[in-house]
């Protein structure tokens, strides 16, 4: 029905003339020309299921009411959208849902935004004639996160479908009939199922609640706040719903009510529940400094003071070479740029680098001075074709498999899936074929022409059989052959606009050989996947020994020596080698913010038992603990900044908890800068100019927005007073890191704005060792994940043993 | 699990005539309800399987349609029309009459497994009111006295 455009078609409602492309339903017309028709089971990009009969309108020369829902529109259509027939109409069926919908507003978890209840006043049908007993049915739980409450249920099928659908879970059901039909889960009385709660956010009543969220609060009762997503690098918009508590803001719910984010409609249980590491009782709160060998509660003065003396003493004596630093895949953009600036500049060192779980140098090398080829995150819906190379998005991902689903399912594109493991994409896929472990890059060597690269492809004995009912060609059972591979090679090299997604097992040199194949195709772009929230702007942001910000090598730092007034030119260490120099008695000095070496990659914690170790971290991880210092962090919910997803969309994160006694990594960084004797103002560009405007002569009236500060804001001219301001960081992000110059505007507005690698410096290659995919699954989130009671006892739920990777990643 | 060879040429010729899959779902639970009695858990994750769908899809379907069961019944089900025409011609004292003879109630199953019971809406036999159906046949014209015998005879046949 979408798919068919044959022109406008214009219509009459309510006397006005509403022109829209034909095809379009009744219901969306009339919504683009701002007239509500009210409805329940209609939900945009699902399925029609003319449930509700809430939708009734009357259309001219048709006999009876008909739901706008369901009705295309028609050339010369006049539709009464409100007149007393169709109120009196709409009154019956609220009159009839309420029938066994229990009346007790003020008790139900949905009171306050329960799309029945706003109905029911709209209609005023609050009165029944029926005068039969409601039938009472005990309210369920599902799972750790999912209740469901029979009577409340008003059966619009929002929830099967989505489920379905949407999710491609299939974990929900409807059975019986008639009045006795239920909502039904796959286990007879529980859920097996991704826990998404896509089915609690788009249930319209209180039927289905959070148990994450259910009872605590009243919606009313909490400030919103749309961020950015903190778990995986997909970057979606969450918004979190906090409230005062004792020890600052707490976060109460996650959701997307505000579905203008990348994701639309979507969040994945991490987004939803995976909040409340922020509350978990072990989460640091006052600065530790080891004192007879025992961390102790310290103040700020003292930590910062003692830090400050240390590094430059190290500084002075050893030079800068003799301190390492490790920064976060989970901090802001101006987190990540003031830290390797930080140590750059402050420390004198190229010495910086983090957790890397893909190769992006590389791929800015292959891409740089090429026209744009990277696909946002938006793309990905819109593509007429996709390629998946490698990972498995529906784990990993959750964004970008509902992205590639939904594309597939409503705009009918191709999606080709290449990997080691029957991933559950392939039930998506157009072509599906399973490869031998390992054997990725060859691939990627084959695509781009080496036909060398088929004998690994299509030979090894010992590699596990492809999944015969989608293989590549659904005739061959068995390995595909030279000849199905270079059909396929052939098909793809034939898809306009091909978007090709692909995971940490491509890298080095496998890149540039992708991007030859992409190049040869007509708007073709790729996506590459990274694992953590920030892990590309960790990138972006030169945290690397070798690279700068924007992937300018150190060797070559052009603007960023002007800028800076001087920049080290000889390469830094890698992480394991600060290990190894720290072995040797070299290294003085180790400075971790919001990364955990220790635990992720197994380094002997005794490593540094000679260097002066410095952690920022939430928790006391396996790194925290062998630290001279701790300073208690706050994570990406309590700070602003901004945040690149894997794709490179650059999103705006906003401060909505707040924990007592923790400071933002940035203000942590500026402060140690300062203790050491640098004047911040070279590190921070803070109140440069200063055409200082308080505002107070512009005479804003109550309640009006301050147009000239929004003005000043969306230029990135409003005054940067501190040197805490993230916002001044970002201003020399935009300035000189490429691809960064987005709207400013645009981003304060909460959208996503692309960032491009096109204009990147050269890149260069990386060791591929390096680079430590993060493992983790949908109920799983390194560090996060690890504090995170609802995570945790999901995974108890479905009787996993814990993952042996489960100590600690960032 | 296995069916017979009879209901896997139906399944087979059934798939050719729908555009997907799933369309042959209501058929076919009625095919494998007559030849296994009920729709046992295993028959539903088998046909599940066949039809790509999830047991519970299966299920819903299931739960639906009152002809389709996922309890065992009785050898011969009698199903005893209430609605209106037979009513008005006595089916009520008809139901009440099975009730007592078999010892059970509505969707119940006599204990030696040979009759289940059950009132169930129009069967389409208004002109020869009241009227039952046993399994796939009919009887009609009914009376206490005539439906006596013709439990008799289903009970001869039964236990023969």
């Amino acid at each position: 029905m979408y798919l068919i455009f044959m022109g406008d078609v214009t219509l009459t409602v309510d006397g006005k003339k509403v022109t829209a492309p034909a095809g379009t339903l009744l219901i969306e017309a009339c919504k683009s020309a701002g007239i509500e028709v009210p409805s329940f089971c209609y939900y945009p990009n699902l399925s029609l299921q003319g449930a509700c009969r809430m939708c009734l309108v009357k259309i001219e020369k048709m006999p009876k009411l008909q739901t706008a829902c369901t009705t295309v529109i028609s050339e010369g259509m006049i539709v009464t959208t409100d007149n007393d027939e169709v109120r009196q109409a709409r009154k019956s069926m609220v009159e009839l849902l309420l029938g066994n919908h229990p009346l007790d507003c003020p008790v139900c978890d949905a009171g306050g935004e329960c799309e029945l209840q706003d109905m029911t006043f709209s209609y005023g049908a609050a009165e029944s004639k029926y005068i039969d007993a409601k039938n009472h049915k005990e309210e369920q739980q599902w799972s750790p996160v999912v209740y469901f409450d029979r009577p409340r249920c008003i059966l619009c099928y929002r929830c099967v479908r989505v489920c379905g659908e949407g999710m491609d879970v299939w974990a929900l059901g409807v059975q019986n009939r008639g009045v006795n039909s239920i909502i039904a889960p796959n286990q007879e009385d529980h859920l097996d199922c991704e826990e998404c709660g896509m089915c609690i956010d788009i249930c319209p009543v209180g039927a289905l609640t959070s148990g994450a969220y259910r009872y605590k609060t009243r919606p009313w009762e909490m400030k919103h706040v749309g961020t950015t997503c903190t778990h995986c690098a997909d970057g979606c918009k969450t918004t979190l719903g906090v409230r005062r508590c004792d020890t600052g803001m707490e976060i109460v719910r996650g959701d997307n009510r505000d579905k203008s984010g990348i994701n639309g409609d979507f969040l994945c249980i991490k987004g939803r529940y995976a909040f409340d590491f922020a509350h978990h009782a072990e989460r640091l709160t006052q600065p530790l400094i080891r004192k007879d060998g025992q961390l102790t509660p310290a103040t700020w003065e003292e930590a910062f003071e003692l830090i400050g003396k240390r590094f430059a003493e190290v500084r002075e004596k050893h030079g800068g070479q003799a301190i390492g630093v490790v920064g976060s895949t989970r901090a802001t953009n101006e987190e990540d740029y003031l830290l390797q600036k930080f140590a750059r500049v402050v420390l004198g060192s190229n010495n910086i680098d983090h957790h890397r779980t893909a190769d992006f140098p590389a791929l800015a090398a292959a891409l740089s001075g090429k026209p744009e080829m990277t696909a946002s995150m938006r793309d990905v819906f819109n593509a007429p074709a996709m390629l998946l190379i490698g990972n498995n998005p529906t784990e990993q991902h959750p964004l970008l498999a509902w992205q590639i689903r939904n594309n597939v399912r409503l705009h009918r594109a191709r999606l080709y899936v290449v990997n080691s493991q029957p991933i559950k994409l392939r039930r998506q896929a157009a072509s599906s074929t399973q490869i031998p472990a390992g054997s990725e890059g060859k691939l990627a060597a084959f695509l781009a022409g080496d036909d060398s690269a088929l004998d690994v492809l299509v030979g090894a004995g010992d590699s596990p059989a492809p999944d015969p009912s989608t293989s590549l060609s659904a005739g061959s059972r068995g390995c595909p052959s030279p000849h199905d591979w270079i059909a396929l090679r052939e098909k793809l090299r034939g898809e306009a606009n091909l978007v090709i997604i692909f995971g940490s097992e491509i890298c080095g040199n496998n890149i540039p050989s992708l991007v030859k194949f992409a190049s040869a195709i007509p708007g073709a772009k790729v996506i590459c996947l990274a694992d953590y929230a920030n892990s590309r702007g960790a990138a972006d942001m030169g945290l690397y020994p070798d690279l700068l910000p924007g992937y300018h090598r150190v060797t070559d730092a052009g603007k960023f020596r002007e800028e800076w007034g001087g920049v080290p030119e000889v390469r830094g260490l890698t992480l394991p080698e600060m290990v190894e120099s720290a072995k040797a008695g070299d290294l003085k000095g180790f400075y971790v913010v919001g990364a955990n070496p220790i635990g992720r990659f197994g380094v002997d914690p005794y490593a540094f038992s000679h260097s002066f170790v410095v952690v920022q971290d939430m928790f006391l991880t396996e790194t925290a603990v062998m630290a001279d210092v701790v300073l208690p962090a706050a994570n990406a919910y309590e700070k602003s900044g901004t945040f690149t997803n894997t794709c490179g969309d650059l999103q705006l994160v906003k401060k909505a908890g707040e924990v007592t006694g923790s400071k933002s990594d940035f203000e942590m960084i500026v402060r140690i800068a300062d203790a050491m004797g640098f004047d911040v103002r070279k590190l921070v560009p803070f109140g440069r100019t200063m055409h200082f405007d308080t505002g107070q002569s512009r005479g804003v009236q109550s309640g009006e927005a301050d147009r000239h500060a929004v003005w000043l804001q969306a230029q990135g001219l409003e005054p940067k007073m501190s040197p805490f301001d993230p916002m001044a960081i970002l201003d020399e992000i935009q300035r000189l890191v490429p691809g960064y110059d987005v709207s400013r505007i645009n981003l304060l507005a909460g959208n996503d704005q692309h960032t491009t690698l096109a204009g990147s410096g050269p890149g260069a290659l990386q060791n591929a060792e390096l680079i430590v995919p993060a493992q983790d699954d949908l109920f799983s989130s390194g560090t996060l994940g690890r504090y995170s009671r609802t995570l945790n006892s999901v995974i108890e739920n479905h009787h996993k043993e814990p993952a042996e990777t489960d100590v600690a990643a960032d | 699990m296995k069916f017979s060879d009879q209901f896997e040429s139906r399944f087979a010729e059934m798939l050719t005539h729908y555009p997907t899959k799933r369309s042959v779902l209501v058929p076919t639970l009625l095919f494998a309800q007559d030849e296994v009695g009920f729709l046992s858990d295993e028959v539903i994750h088998e046909l599940a399987g066949r039809l790509d769908l999830t047991d519970l899809e299966v299920r819903n379907v299931i739960s639906y349609y009152s002809m389709l069961t996922t309890k065992p019944r009785g050898k011969y089900n009698v199903q005893v029309c209430t609605n209106i025409a037979c009513m008005l011609r006595g089916s009520d004292e008809l139901f009440e009459h099975c009730k007592e003879r078999l010892g059970i109630g509505h969707k119940g199953t006599t204990p030696d497994g040979l009759f289940s019971l059950e009132e169930v809406e129009c069967i389409g036999a208004c002109s020869w009111a009241p009227a039952a159906q046993v399994n796939y046949d009919f009887h009609e014209n009914l009376t206490p006295e005539k439906m006596d015998k013709v439990l008799d005879e289903y009970k001869k046949k039964g236990t023969q």
